[in-house]
C-alpha cells in the first residue's frame, strides 16, 4: 500500500509538471499544443547530449534543456502561432499548425538525435528500503523532489512576479488585460516559452530514469491531455490535481489490475469518459457559457 | 444546381471512372490504384470528420470508428460467414449506434474539451481491440476472404472479387463509387434543412436552442452520421488489406483525418476530399527524399498554414465569393 502511494506521488509529480506547461499555453492562447510531447522528448535529448556526449554535470544539462526549449517555444509562438491566429477565421486552425509542429519536431529529433533509446548514467546510486514497505531508488526520490520543487517554484512565480500576474490577467480576460496596459504579445510569447520550458525540464529530469526515445512524444501528449481534462483546462490547480490523480490511478491500476493483463489505461479512459459525462469541465475548470 | 456545377460534377465523374483507369492502363502504374483507393476511403472518413466540424466540434476520434467498423466487418465475414457487401452497411450502422451511445455524454463538451476526449477515444478503440477476446488481440484478424458475389434474384450486381482478373481495379471502382455516394449524401445534408440547423449550431448553440432547435438531438444525429462514414471506410479498408490489427487505425490516423479537413478548408463540402488527396499524395511523392520526408512534409504543412490558414479552397473565395 505505501509502495503504491509512493509510486503514485513520484509519477504524479512529473505528470503535473507536464500538464502545467500544457495548461499554461492553453489558458493564454487558447491553443491545444499537440507538440507538447515532442517538446518533452526534445528536452530529454538535449540533456542526454550535454551529459553523455559532452560529459558535463547533470544540472548543466537540465539548464540547457530549459534554455533551449524556452527559446524554441518563444520562436514557435512569435513566428508561427501569432501570425496564424491573426489571419485565421476559426480558432481551430491553430490545431493544424500545432499538429504540423509536432510532426516537424519529430522529424528534427529523428534527424539530429536518431531513433535509438537514449539514457544518461544514474545520478545517484543506492535504494531506499524502508522495512520492505517502500522500496525506491534514491535517484527517483531526487527527481520526484525536484519536480515538486519546480511546481512550487512555478506557482510562486505565477503568484508573486509581475510577469506571472500579467499572465494570469491574460488568462482571465485577454481584452481587459490589454486595456489595462499589459503587453499581450510579449506575455503570450513568454507564456509559451515558459510552457515549453516546463516540458523540456520534465524531459531532462526523466531521461535519467526512463531514458528517452522518439516514440514517447505522442503518448506523452495524450497523457497530458487526459490530465488537463481531469483537472479542467486552463486552470493551474487543475493541472496539478490532474497530474497527481493520473499518477495515482496509474500506480494503483498497474498493481491491482496486473492480473487481468494490460488494461490499466483502458479502465482509466473508461472512467474518464464517465467522469466527463457528469462533470464536463473537469474538477476545477470554468463551466461553459 | 446550375449548369456550371452539373458540368463540374460530370467532369469529375468521368475523370475518376474513365480517365484515371485509362491513364493507369496506358502507363502501367498499377500501384496507383492502391494509392487512389486509399485516398477515396480516407476521404470518406474525413467527410465524417468534416460533418462534425460543421456543428462546431473538432473530431479527432474518427480512427476509433474506422477501427470498429473494420472489426465488425472482419468478424462477421470470418466468424459468421456473412457476405462482405452485407457487412459494409452493418459496420456503418454499428458505428452509428456506438456513436449515439458515446455521443450522448461527450457531445455536451465543446471546443478543446471535445477534441481531447475524442483523441482519447481513438486510444480507447486501440486498447479495446487489444483487450477484447473477440478481436484476437495484437495478432489481429488476418486472411479475410475477398468480397464475394452480391446478387439479387439471381442478377449479379457485384461479381465475386476472387474470380476477377484485376481486383485492384474493382476495389478502386468500388471505393470511388462509395466516395461519390458519400459526398453526394454530404452535399445533400449540408444543403438541406438539417444543414441549416447544423450551421446554426456551429455559430451559436445557445441561441439556436433558445429559438427552439433541438440541439441535443441534432448533435447526436450528425455525430452518428459522421461515424457511419468512418465505419464504412474502415470496413472497406479491411476488405482491401484483408487483415486488421489494433494498430490499423490509431491516433496518427485520427489526426490525419482532421488535418485533411483543415487543409481542404472547413467551409467547403469537397474540402476534405481535396485535403486527403493532397496530404496522401504529398506524403507519397516525398518518399523519394528518404530521411527528410517527414521534415519536408511537416514544413510544407506549416508553411501552408501560414499562407492559407483557411484551407486551400479559400483560394477561390476571393474570385467567386460563393460557397
Amino acid at each position: 500500500m505505501e509502495q503504491i502511494i509512493a509510486n503514485g506521488l513520484y509519477l504524479g509529480a512529473q505528470y503535473a509538471l507536464i500538464a502545467l506547461g500544457l495548461t499554461l499555453i492553453f489558458s493564454l492562447m487558447n491553443v491545444l499544443n499537440f507538440a507538447h510531447g515532442q517538446m518533452y522528448v526534445l528536452g530529454g535529448f538535449v540533456t542526454y547530449t550535454v551529459v553523455s556526449q559532452f560529459g558535463l554535470p547533470f544540472i548543466v544539462g537540465l539548464l540547457a534543456s530549459a534554455a533551449i526549449l524556452a527559446a524554441v517555444g518563444a520562436a514557435i509562438e512569435k513566428f508561427l502561432f501569432a501570425p496564424v491566429i491573426k489571419k485565421s477565421k476559426r480558432e481551430e486552425s491553430t490545431m493544424l499548425l500545432a499538429a504540423g509542429i509536432a510532426f516537424f519536431l519529430d522529424a528534427v529529433i529523428l534527424l539530429v538525435f536518431g531513433e535509438k533509446q537514449r539514457g544518461v548514467p544514474k545520478i545517484l546510486n543506492g535504494v531506499l528500503n524502508w522495512d520492505f514497505r517502500i522500496i525506491m531508488p534514491y535517484d527517483r526520490i531526487l527527481i520526484g523532489v525536484l519536480a515538486i520543487a519546480m511546481i512550487a517554484g512555478f506557482i510562486l512565480f505565477m503568484q508573486y512576479t509581475k510577469a506571472g500576474r500579467a499572465m494570469r490577467a491574460l488568462a482571465q480576460d485577454r481584452m481587459a488585460a490589454e486595456l489595462m496596459g499589459v503587453d499581450v504579445k510579449r506575455y503570450s510569447m513568454i507564456g509559451f516559452a515558459l510552457g515549453a520550458m516546463l516540458a523540456g525540464l520534465v524531459g531532462g529530469l526523466l531521461v535519467t530514469i526512463t531514458g528517452i526515445n522518439l516514440g514517447m512524444g505522442g503518448p506523452t501528449s495524450i497523457k497530458a491531455f487526459m490530465m488537463i481534462m481531469i483537472g479542467g483546462a486552463g486552470v493551474i490547480s487543475g493541472a496539478i490535481a490532474g497530474g497527481f490523480i493520473l499518477g495515482m490511478m496509474e500506480s494503483i491500476g498497474l498493481t491491482l489490475l496486473a492480473a487481468y493483463g494490460d488494461i490499466t489505461y483502458l479502465v482509466i479512459f473508461a472512467s474518464l469518459m464517465i467522469f466527463l459525462a457528469i462533470r464536463p469541465q473537469g474538477l476545477m475548470g470554468k463551466p461553459w457559457g | 444546381m446550375n449548369t456550371n456545377r452539373l458540368i463540374g460534377v460530370g467532369a469529375f465523374l468521368i475523370a475518376v471512372f474513365v480517365i484515371v483507369p485509362l491513364l493507369i492502363a496506358t502507363s502501367g502504374r498499377w500501384d496507383f490504384y492502391y494509392t487512389l483507393t486509399s485516398v477515396a476511403l480516407l476521404a470518406i472518413a474525413s467527410a465524417g470528420v468534416w460533418l462534425t466540424f460543421y456543428i462546431g466540434r473538432i473530431n479527432i476520434g474518427q480512427g476509433a470508428y474506422a477501427l470498429a467498423g473494420g472489426y465488425v466487418s472482419a468478424i462477421l465475414v470470418t466468424k459468421a460467414g456473412f457476405n462482405f457487401w452485407v457487412t459494409l452497411p452493418l459496420a456503418g450502422l454499428f458505428c452509428a449506434g456506438l456513436a449515439v451511445l458515446i455521443g450522448l455524454p461527450i457531445l455536451r463538451l465543446r471546443g478543446v474539451y471535445f477534441a481531447m476526449v475524442t483523441l482519447v477515444l481513438t486510444e480507447v478503440g486501440r486498447l479495446s481491440a487489444l483487450a477484447l477476446p473477440v478481436t484476437n488481440g495484437a495478432k489481429g484478424i488476418t486472411s479475410i476472404p475477398l468480397p464475394g458475389e452480391l446478387s439479387i434474384f439471381g442478377l449479379t450486381l457485384i461479381p465475386d472479387f476472387a474470380t476477377l482478373q484485376n481486383p485492384k481495379l474493382a476495389f478502386y471502382l468500388a471505393a470511388v463509387f462509395l466516395m461519390v455516394a458519400c459526398y453526394a449524401a454530404l452535399y445533400r445534408i449540408v444543403n438541406s434543412r438539417l444543414g441549416h440547423l447544423c450551421r446554426s449550431l456551429q455559430q451559436n448553440e445557445e441561441l439556436s436552442a433558445s429559438i427552439g432547435v433541438n440541439t441535443a438531438y441534432l448533435r447526436v444525429l450528425t455525430y452518428s452520421i459522421s461515424s457511419f462514414f468512418g465505419g464504412i471506410a474502415g470496413a472497406m479498408f479491411v476488405a482491401i488489406s484483408q487483415s486488421i490489427y489494433p494498430s490499423s487505425f490509431q491516433v496518427a490516423d485520427s489526426v490525419n483525418f482532421m488535418l485533411n479537413c483543415f487543409l481542404g478548408g472547413l467551409g467547403y463540402v469537397f474540402g476534405p476530399m481535396l485535403g486527403t488527396l493532397m496530404l496522401y499524395f504529398g506524403w507519397d511523392l516525398l518518399f523519394t527524399t528518404g530521411r527528410y520526408q517527414l521534415l519536408i512534409y511537416s514544413s510544407l504543412l506549416i508553411i501552408l498554414m501560414l499562407v492559407l490558414p483557411n484551407g486551400v479552397l479559400s483560394l477561390f473565395e476571393r474570385k467567386g465569393g460563393r460557397k
